[in-house]
């Protein structure tokens, strides 16, 4: 089912939490509603869902508005953060309650609701778990659950309100993984929320960027990550330095010198020039702008720099393979150009 | 004394070797305990306190009662509590419970439910009126029925002559309240204020407590509001609302003061238990009287040993001042 957002705005008292959203998902994709706190992606995620209403705009669901639609006509599979199983019932009690709440001709029967309960312990890798309580189960188990039961309702698309925060690291990206895989092969509209930029980045088909009401970008992992649509982008997805610059007849200079990286159109006057740390690679001295090293830090498969530019005395970050370790001990000078650079214009 | 510091700067707990050397006097070593937790005379004397107080307060008092009941034998306790008045006194309470509890039941849990799970202007004031009964003088509360519904009270009228019109589509219509004031309807109107908020008062931390995710869960599930409310919120707060049932009915059975106000103290008819002691009382037959309150007191006894054992058993499903 594909859905678009026309136009939606809300507010709560004074505080605007979204801004005229514009948005269309298309059917089978999944998509990624990514912000910090506070930028609307979960109230966008639960105006979908019917869980609230929006002040202004409409949200079609293939075409139709679902403002017709009361939440339980909408078929939209909620996976809340944190979890909301029902404490009183078992795990096959609460996959099943979607189905047992059904009545008349769409009530289906108890031996067919029983197979699809089994259907799905086995699609979530819970089977002989049915009997467990909620209390009984660890994080991770008790969102498969929750999963397992927003599907067996057959809904129409997926909401997933940051479906892996409340679980630790080695286990959400397992999910992670497992999310994806499980996505393949149902095929399923798939919303989530979240705050964690990695995560939307390996997970979706597309990314749609909240900041405060707006929507920033929406675009493909590599789109928002290569080319963002603005400074706010550029820090909350990844790592961005963020250097003064001049543009200078059709050119723009940074510490003293024209930049060397390409760069997508023409400006005037002051800038900013957004490089990323893995973007700058150490050079010699005749092309680089020198630097004075400050720290070094070795982090994983990485070695993280940090340095101050000696022309503008800008601290700048720089990423490189975990086999320079060792090479730029503190108050060494070194010389770095950027290989990529992205600006946007100062003020 | 030389004063030694560790490099913290912190004065040792254990004395230096240079102290002990160079004094004559013996050095006492501080204990080693937590920080929170008080020196162990005042730990006894704290705890002797509160059990000295409840023993003389409470325990004492209610020995007392069981004591002074059985005064007379056996036999004479039985005479009293079987006594014909004395036996309806006891129907008379347990019909009034009968009544109340489920009303209660039913206006609590609504008042429950709309209060945590909904936002809705004049939201506060439904708490404080909630909690009205609890800071009126039950007497106060028995005396506003009485000027409502008493001979010469508001409503007098619709009691003694009834209300004759005619209706839209019903035609001609008769409507007459029955007697209100001296029977059975005041002592249940009085009992339902004065216990009002037992329940809503448990549910109501609870509930809110609980949130409103898994309703929300059930709603997007396609549940109705009417199955979300039987079949999720209803089984979340099912311990709460016995505890609530149990405090309402203990007070229930245990009012006095509301109900001796509205309920003319007619023997065999309007007397409940409580009003049946005091006439007892009253009337000199002090162990008659004790054997009735006995009674009381057992079904406070048995209130008490339900109340902590629902606690115990289902400590995390009450309310978190209930938890131990």
């Amino acid at each position: 089912m594909s859905i678009v957002i026309e136009h939606l705005s809300k507010r709560f008292g004074a505080f605007a939490a979204l801004d005229d959203i514009q948005l269309e998902v298309k059917q089978g994709e999944l998509l990624a509603l990514l912000g910090p706190s506070g930028s609307g992606k979960t109230t966008l995620l639960r105006i979908i869902a019917g869980l609230e209403h929006a002040d202004t705009g409409r949200v079609l669901f293939d075409g139709e508005d679902a403002a017709r639609l009361s939440v339980q006509a909408r078929r939209a599979g909620f996976v809340f953060q944190h979890y909301a199983l029902f404490r009183h019932l078992n795990v096959a009690d609460n996959i099943a309650f979607g189905l047992r709440v059904r009545r008349g001709a769409e009530r289906w029967p108890d031996s067919r609701i029983r197979a699809r309960v089994e259907e799905l312990l086995s699609l979530v890798q819970l089977e002989g778990l049915g009997g467990r309580y909620p209390a009984q189960l660890s994080g991770g188990q008790r969102q498969r659950v929750a999963l397992a039961r927003a599907l067996a309702i057959e809904p129409r698309v997926l909401l997933l309100d940051e479906p892996f925060g409340a679980l630790d690291a080695q286990v959400r990206r397992d999910l992670r993984r497992w999310l994806r895989e499980l996505h393949d092969r149902t095929g399923l509209t798939t919303l989530f929320v979240t705050h964690d930029q990695e995560e939307a980045l390996e997970l979706a088909d597309r990314v749609a960027i909240l900041n405060g009401g707006k929507l920033e970008q929406l675009g493909t992992p590599a789109a928002v990550y290569d080319q963002p649509a603005s400074p706010f982008i550029y820090g909350f997805v990844g790592e961005v330095n963020r250097l003064p610059a001049q543009w200078r007849d059709g050119r723009l200079h940074a510490e003293g010198q024209p930049v060397t990286a390409e760069l997508a159109g023409v400006g005037q006057g002051a800038a900013h020039l957004y490089v990323r740390p893995e973007d700058l690679r150490v050079s010699d001295e005749a092309s680089g702008w020198p630097a004075r090293v400050v720290a070094e830090q070795r982090s994983g498969p990485r070695l993280r720099v940090r340095a101050v530019l000696e022309q503008s005395q800008s601290p700048v970050e720089v990423e490189l393979p975990a086999s320079n370790d060792g090479a730029f001990p503190v108050g060494a000078r070194l010389h770095v150009a950027p290989a990529r650079a992205g600006w946007f214009p100062a003020g | 004394m030389s004063e030694v510091l560790l490099e913290s700067g912190i004065p040792p707990m254990i004395p230096s070797p240079h102290a002990v050397l160079s004094d004559s006097a013996p050095v006492r070593v501080a204990q080693a305990r937590d920080a929170t937790t008080e020196p162990r005379w005042a730990q006894a004397l704290l705890i002797l306190g509160a059990l000295a107080f409840l023993l003389a307060f409470l325990l004492l008092p209610l020995l007392l009662v069981f004591v002074e009941a059985l005064r007379g034998g056996v036999g004479a306790f039985v005479q009293a509590v079987s006594e014909t008045d004395a036996l309806a006194a006891v129907k008379l309470t347990l019909l009034v419970t009968g009544i109340v509890v489920p009303l209660n039941l039913l206006f609590g849990v609504a008042a429950a439910w709309a209060v945590s799970k909904h936002q809705f202007p004049g939201k506060r004031w439904l708490v404080t009126l909630i909690d009205l009964p609890f800071a009126v003088s039950p007497v106060v509360a028995g005396l506003i029925f009485v000027l409502i519904f008493g001979a010469q009270g508001w409503a007098w009228p619709l009691i003694d002559e009834g209300w004759t019109g005619t209706l839209p589509l019903l035609g001609e219509v008769h409507v007459q309240l029955p007697k209100i004031i001296f029977a059975l309807p005041g002592i249940v109107l009085a009992t339902v204020f004065v216990t009002f908020p037992f329940i809503a008062r448990e549910l109501m931390p609870l509930m809110e407590q609980q949130g409103t995710d898994e309703e929300l869960a059930a709603l997007s599930l396609g549940a109705s509001g009417w199955q979300t409310f039987w079949r999720v919120t209803l089984p979340n707060i099912r311990w709460a609302l016995l505890y609530g049932v149990l405090l309402c009915s203990a007070r229930a059975m245990g009012e006095f003061g509301a109900v001796s106000v509205v309920s003319g103290h007619i023997r065999g008819r309007t007397n409940t238990l409580p009003l049946h002691v005091e006439i007892l009382y009253n009337e000199y037959a002090y162990s008659a009287a004790f054997a009735a309150a006995s009674l009381l007191a057992l079904s406070a006894l048995i209130t008490l040993v339900l109340k902590t054992y629902l606690e115990w058993r289902h400590g995390e499903s009450l309310a978190a001042n209930h938890r131990h």
